[in-house]
């Protein structure tokens, strides 16, 4: 998660408080890692150096903490050129389970146990999920299935490559 | 640990040559919501129709509640089926010819129930799954996941003490299946009926409290009975 971007995404939709920045950040992006006050300021603050915010009027009374911010035609070209480019694929996602199968195979360990272990607890964050799901928000359920789904596909390799441990384990050990 | 509501111990099953389950072992606990995972031809429906007494098994031992009932006689089966079990299939499996609302009380008229009465239990299933409006159309009139959530009333209406669900989202769109299941463990939970899950869906055993694995006829429990 880009802390700056997103700050900027916030501020391409109206001009706002730091105060503001932080509760819809939390409310919204945050899911149980608060942003600290001094990080939203601190990132303000870099994003006014290099152009891409200013500070605007102050309104009548306002303290130090009621500085509004306006995000200026740097900051919402950078946002949009951000929004418009896919996130990376991740090809490289199941290396970890990938080597350990590979080595297990390749000790005459049991790689059929180390994958039912690793099914099992792939499962038990399903259930964790699928409980943040029908209890919360549909916000919430928007990013209990992305994770969902990565875990889905997770599993669904876990059983292929259970499926084809002999014809692997064949392989490895040949060389 | 109190003992399980449902215990499987080396259960065996072919048919004919071939061998769909060699020596399935399960445990199930009252209240309980056990998914039942598993490739393909793993022998998971299998097993669940042996546990449902649906097909007698070659060997081994299937207890329900303290009784044997592996060995029961068709007629004795048949009566536990309707007395104690309710079935949700993956194609909803309705009687074509009756509208949903009668689909539905089917299991208490052959429990012996009177007409007006199963009909006027069938109807108050209608509007706690969104199926208000629906209980005088056919299965034909119908959408997947109307037609299932009607079976899901069938399978619950009599309040079993078990529902053996068999793929029953397998038909669906991930959205109606996920909505199907949100009713059937809210649904499950209210009357605390026990449910045995049959699934290939990951993201549908994840609604399940604990899960057994089959594969080639042999059942692995992925996780330990919770302490009751």
């Amino acid at each position: 998660m880009s802390v700056p971007l997103t700050l900027l995404g916030l501020l391409e939709r109206e001009p706002s408080h730091g105060y503001d920045l932080k509760r819809d950040y939390d409310a919204f992006f945050g899911r149980g890692k608060p942003l600290p006050f001094g990080q939203v300021y601190a990132t303000l603050g870099r994003l006014a150096r290099d152009g891409k915010v200013v500070v605007g009027d102050p309104e009548a009374g306002d303290g130090p903490d009621r500085k509004r911010y306006v995000i200026t035609e740097a900051g919402a070209t950078e946002f949009e050129e951000w929004l418009s480019e896919p996130v990376a694929a991740e090809p490289h996602l199941q290396t970890v389970l990938f080597s350990k199968v590979v080595l297990a195979l390749m000790l005459g360990r049991d790689a059929e146990r180390y994958l039912d272990t690793q099914r099992a607890a792939h499962l038990r964050r399903m259930r964790e999920l699928t409980e943040v799901k029908r209890s919360g928000s549909l916000v919430d359920a928007l990013l209990a299935d992305h994770g969902l789904f990565h875990l889905e596909s997770d599993l669904r390799w876990i059983d292929l490559t259970a499926a084809r441990l002999d014809a692997l384990a064949a392989e490895v050990t040949a060389r | 640990m109190t003992a399980p509501l449902i215990e499987a111990r080396a259960v065996t099953l072919s048919f004919g040559e071939t061998p769909a389950l060699r020596g399935a072992d399960l445990e199930v606990d009252a209240g309980e919501i056990l998914a039942v995972m598993g490739p393909s031809g793993s022998g998971k429906s299998t097993l669940l129709h042996c546990l449902a007494g649906i097909l007698a098994p070659d060997g081994g031992e299937i207890h329900f509640d303290g009784r044997r009932i592996d060995r029961l006689g068709e007629q004795e089966r048949s009566a536990l089926r309707r007395d104690s079990f309710g079935f949700v299939f993956q194609f909803g499996q309705l009687v074509p010819e009756l509208s949903a609302e009668e689909n539905v009380a089917l299991p208490l008229l052959l429990g012996g129930a009177k007409r007006a009465d199963a009909l006027a239990r069938a109807r108050a299933w209608f509007p706690r799954l969104g199926l208000d409006g629906l209980e005088r159309r056919r299965s034909g009139e119908l959408s997947g996941g109307q037609a299932q959530r009607v079976a899901l009333a069938r399978g619950l209406v009599a309040e079993p003490r078990v529902l053996f669900a068999d793929e029953p989202t397998g038909a669906l769109d991930s959205l109606t299946g996920e909505h199907v299941m949100d009713l059937l463990v809210d649904s499950a939970r209210a009357q605390g009926t026990t449910v045995v899950l049959v699934t290939h869906e990951a993201r549908i055993a994840a609604y399940a409290d604990r899960e057994t694995i089959v594969r080639d006829g042999r059942a692995t429990s992925l996780s330990g009975r919770a302490a009751r």
